[in-house]
């Protein structure tokens, strides 16, 4: 079975796959439901948020619209990073909403086989891991998958408890 | 090259017929909503025919005719009115003014075009 | 060619809506000056408009009654009849036959049942001895069912010397006789032309005769003159017979029509009429779905359209000028090129936007005449003030505003303003008021019903609302909470069913239909002295008038509408009051103090009050100073949502996106009101503080440097 997902990372070829967007916080990889990228747009200047959580960074004109943007590297409570050339804001759709997902970098699109992918393993009490959907594997790569609904759907829900607080 | 026809009305949903028709037998159309706005749209276009309402505000059609007819490149221009069956009186005016001749309301498309057809090659 | 004219009905019904809006308005002014000849001019435009209009677009019986009404408003104009109250509610009910008209026209509704009363009583008031003249021929389209018979014309021709002048072309009206037959014979007689010397080029000094073989009636063959024939000379004749002579307009009906096709146009009345209802019946369904589609632009707003593609074309062919010639040290110019074009093409799409929004007049100019009805219904006496109604918002928000104010003025009529003998025995004035207003606050929109009547009954709401099940008897409710329970379902304290409210649709649907519209409403009420309805909603697309400031190197829009003055203050001017948080002195009084940089946890460069700028900021009466670090200037903007993606920041009412592409954040009034009495050092009481004794006046007001905030546009 392995050699099948090989061959159908090798020639982009989707069966019973999904197609992933990969990307790197901390020299990890991260994997994103393609269908959910928006675009991808290098880091520019971001107007911070009054009273906003930390790993919110703030906002960003997007033609037009109004899109927060949401420090990976802060949401998982990782060190943050000087933002430099290969800084990158993954723009992603979460129902109505748009928001930008910033990282070190982008690497690839995989696909990435559904048998190939296994539960999302506990990575000790600093990482919430309800933020993941699963693990992928690709050849040797480990790739974490990011639930988005989850970890938007989080944050807003975090944010309405500090509102009626 | 196809013709130039002015529409002048202060009357949108006339305005969008009368411009509409035009296009459909083939001129190109210039709108204004009232004399002064035609005025302001001619804007050194060749203008082939002038279509115009006689009631309107800030510049009615009796003046813009006057205006018009003052202009060397519309010396020969024909210009229609719009007039209604009340406005007799209007349409002795109007061709002292200098108008050409005069559709009267209400009207359909085809008889604009026949009406247009007396002015126009 | 066949032109489908439904195509025009979205224009044409927007339109018929305006100038009946105009003449009932009118009309209501011209009730209370019968002598105003403008208001009868004007009534009598919207009228002629409205005539015209809906006969060229097929719907003769509005043409047809329109005509009535607008052979009285001419003879009123003319001083033949007399303007008086009786007539004044004629008109106003033919307004109203219009309407439904015009109603029938667009969705198939029933015909106005009083139509023919009507029609009857216009013909009276016009006096017996005036008979109606003809109302203007329905379009309809005849097949011409002449038997064709063949005949021979005789023409000459000789035209008038002003002919090319008017900009008739002689050949064209040989062109159309040659279109009518066979033309048997054409000779051109020259003898007019003078010598060389006295010629005047643009004068027409030819003239025909010409031969004509026809089926065509003359009629038909005079009409080919119809524009010339008062400045010609014409003669027709037919076979051997002189039929007609033309030489200066004669005949009367054929003149008029050069546009009709057949004789048979004229036709009676009763008989166009009755052959009406069925072009107005059946339009299609699908026509009512255009009607929203089609928007009426005031030409200000499309003329800055056409600016801003303008400067676009400019920085584009700015562009590719200076890619013709690329070289490494032009990259700075191409650059400043794009930003240009890319603020253009952004304030071109803000324009865009702003062409969707449409001032509150649109719905509230049919409030007046709604009070006047009821109020006559009821026997009350009642005057409407309306203001702000140039505010603007959406379209479509502006559309389905008309039903929940419709609700609440119907409301203020009906409960709220008292009968004339129960206001004078409360002292008051016979004639009541009803206020509408709108106004821009905080990023919104507030529209407020107000009366001064009684005021509602907050004990019998109370009632009623533990008999409903709403409040538990012993419950303490402040007067907000018992106001609101009226918009519970099913809440009616009317103690009669009447014509006018009280038909069972609550008030519940007044705040669903704003909470639909993201708005909101909330009561304020005074026993005794009337009810004030506060409809707020969001202006997601509307455009606010803005003061910028700036704070640690960012900028944020304070709406220019609260803002009263800014200065910057003297060391001494702000104090510290035990458990109250900070003043700021002002003229001797103290006004609370919000730091922006406290309240949103941020640097500030100018962190000492003295180096940085207050704002006097005005919220329901109340006043704020809010420090910052300076004033930038004062700007439009196009209001973003910052909920749409992200969530309610307490203290901005949104965001904007400056001319520079980067996002700044609009500051909300009342949310900084809060964050004075939250974030401080502890609850800040309002401006009308009566700690003043505790506090020092300052030395010398003159000292405080008072900003102007003058405006400078982008």
């Amino acid at each position: 079975m392995a050699g099948i997902a090989d061959i159908d990372h090798a020639v982009g070829f989707a069966t019973d796959s999904d197609q992933f967007l990969t990307f790197t916080i901390q020299g990890e990889e991260y994997g994103i439901e393609i269908l959910r990228v928006q675009e991808i747009k290098g880091f520019s200047k971001i107007r911070p948020i009054p009273n906003a959580p930390a790993y919110v960074k703030g906002v960003m004109n997007l033609r037009g619209t109004v899109v927060p943007i949401v420090d990976l590297r802060a949401r998982f409570g990782m060190c943050e990073a000087e933002y430099n050339q290969f800084t990158v804001i993954i723009v992603v759709s979460v129902g109505t909403r748009v928001v930008g997902l910033l990282v070190d970098a982008v690497s690839d699109v995989l696909n990435i086989n559904r048998q190939q992918i296994e539960e999302t393993p506990e990575m000790g009490s600093d990482t919430d891991t309800t933020f993941f959907c699963g693990m992928g594997k690709v050849g040797e790569k480990l790739v974490l998958l990011l639930n988005v609904d989850r970890l938007v759907g989080a944050e807003r829900l975090e944010a309405l408890e500090q509102v009626s607080a | 090259m196809s013709k130039m026809v002015l529409v002048v009305d202060d009357s949108t949903s006339m305005r969008q017929m009368v411009s509409f028709t035009m296009k459909e037998a083939g001129f190109e159309v210039l709108e204004g909503s009232n004399g002064q706005d035609a005025l302001a749209q001619l804007n050194g276009h060749k203008v082939h025919l002038v279509i115009t309402d006689l009631n309107m505000p800030v510049m009615d059609g009796m003046s813009l005719i006057r205006q018009l007819r003052t202009r060397p490149d519309f010396k020969f221009t024909p210009i229609l009115m719009l007039t209604t069956e009340s406005q007799e009186s209007k349409k002795q005016e109007g061709k002292a003014a200098g108008a050409t001749g005069w559709i009267v309301k209400p009207f359909r498309p085809e008889q604009l075009l026949q009406v247009v057809s007396k002015v126009v090659h | 060619m066949q032109i489908d004219m439904q195509r025009f009905h979205a224009a044409f019904f927007d339109e018929m809506a305006e100038h009946l809006a105009t003449m009932e308005e009118s009309l209501l002014s011209l009730e209370r000056s019968p002598d105003d000849h403008e208001l009868l001019g004007s009534i009598f435009r919207a009228a002629h408009s409205i005539k015209g209009a809906s006969g060229t677009f097929g719907f003769s019986q509005i043409a047809g009654f329109t005509h009535h009404l607008e052979s009285l408003l001419d003879r009123m104009r003319d001083g033949q009849v007399r303007t008086g109250s009786d007539l004044v509610a004629l008109l106003l009910r033919s307004a109203d036959v219009l309407s439904v008209l015009l109603g029938a026209a667009k969705d198939g509704a029933p015909l106005p049942a009083d139509l023919e009363e009507v029609v009857q009583a216009l013909e009276r008031a016009q006096g017996a001895a005036n008979q109606a003249a003809e109302p203007p021929a329905a379009v309809e389209h005849h097949p011409v069912g002449h038997v064709p018979a063949s005949r021979e014309y005789q023409i000459t021709f000789a035209p008038g010397a002003d002919l090319l002048r008017h900009g008739m072309d002689p050949l064209l009206l040989l062109r159309d006789l040659a279109q009518l037959g066979e033309l048997a014979a054409v000779s051109v007689d020259t003898t007019r032309v003078p010598h060389l010397a006295d010629l005047v080029p643009d004068e027409c000094y030819f003239a025909w005769t010409v031969r004509l073989k026809t089926d065509k009636p003359l009629e038909e063959v005079q009409g080919v003159f119809i524009f010339v024939e008062d400045s010609s000379q014409v003669t027709i004749q037919q076979e051997s017979s002189t039929l007609q002579t033309t030489s200066q307009g004669d005949a009367p009906g054929r003149g008029d029509r050069p546009a009709s096709a057949s004789p048979s146009d004229a036709r009676p009345v009763t008989q166009s009429a009755a052959s009406d209802a069925s072009p107005a019946r059946t339009m299609p369904a699908k026509s009512r779905t255009s009607e929203c589609s089609s928007i009426r632009v005031s030409v200000e707003k499309v003329d800055d359209l056409i600016n801003l593609v303008g400067e676009l074309v400019i920085a584009q062919s700015m562009i590719n000028e200076v890619l013709g010639q690329l070289a490494s040290d032009n990259l700075p110019t191409v650059q400043e090129a794009l930003s240009a074009m890319n603020r253009s093409t952004r304030d071109l799409q803000e324009r865009v936007m702003s062409v969707r929004m449409i001032p509150l007049a649109s719905v509230f100019r049919r409030f007046p005449r709604l009070v006047h009805d009821l109020a006559a219904d009821l026997g009350k006496q009642i005057s409407v003030e309306i203001s702000g109604e140039d505010t603007e918002l959406d379209k479509q928000m502006t559309e389905q505003l008309g039903d929940p104010l419709t609700h609440l003025i119907r409301n203020a009529v009906d409960h709220g303003i008292e009968l004339p003998a129960d206001r004078l025995q409360a002292g008051k004035a016979a004639q009541g008021t009803i206020g509408l207003r709108a106004y821009h606050e905080g990023g919104n929109v507030v529209i407020e019903v107000s009366d001064n009547g009684r005021g509602l009954d907050r004990e019998r709401i109370r009632q009623k609302a533990v008999a409903l099940g709403l409040a538990a008897p012993d419950e303490q409710l402040n007067d907000e909470q018992v106001y609101s329970l009226i918009f519970a379902p099913g809440f009616s304290t009317a103690q009669r069913v009447t014509d006018v409210s009280g038909r069972g649709v609550g008030m519940d649907v007044v705040k669903r239909n704003l909470e639909a519209l993201n708005g909101s409403v909330s009561i304020a009420s005074t026993p005794g002295q009337g009810s004030t309805f506060r409809l707020r909603l969001p202006l997601t697309m509307a455009i606010l008038d803005g003061l910028s400031v700036g704070l640690n190197g960012e900028i944020y829009i304070l709406p220019l509408l609260s803002v009263v003055e800014s200065f910057r203050p003297k060391s001494g001017d702000v104090k510290t009051v035990a458990g109250r948080g900070e003043v700021i002195v002002v003229r001797g009084k103290p006004v609370p103090m919000l730091r922006l940089h406290r309240a949103f946890h941020t640097a500030a460069r100018a962190a000492d009050p003295t180096q940085g700028l207050i704002v006097i900021l005005e919220h329901q009466g109340k006043h704020l100073g809010l420090l910052v670090d300076e004033l930038l200037g004062q700007m439009q903007v196009v209001m973003k949502s910052l909920e749409a993606n992200y969530q309610k920041v307490e203290g901005l009412s949104g965001a904007t996106i400056l001319g520079d592409g980067q996002v700044a954040f609009i500051l909300d009034v009342p949310g900084l009101a809060r964050l004075a009495r939250s974030t401080e050092s502890g609850p800040a009481g309002p401006a009308e503080c009566s700690h003043t004794q505790s506090l020092r006046q300052p030395e010398t007001t003159e000292e405080r440097q008072a900003v102007a905030i003058v405006g400078s546009p982008r």
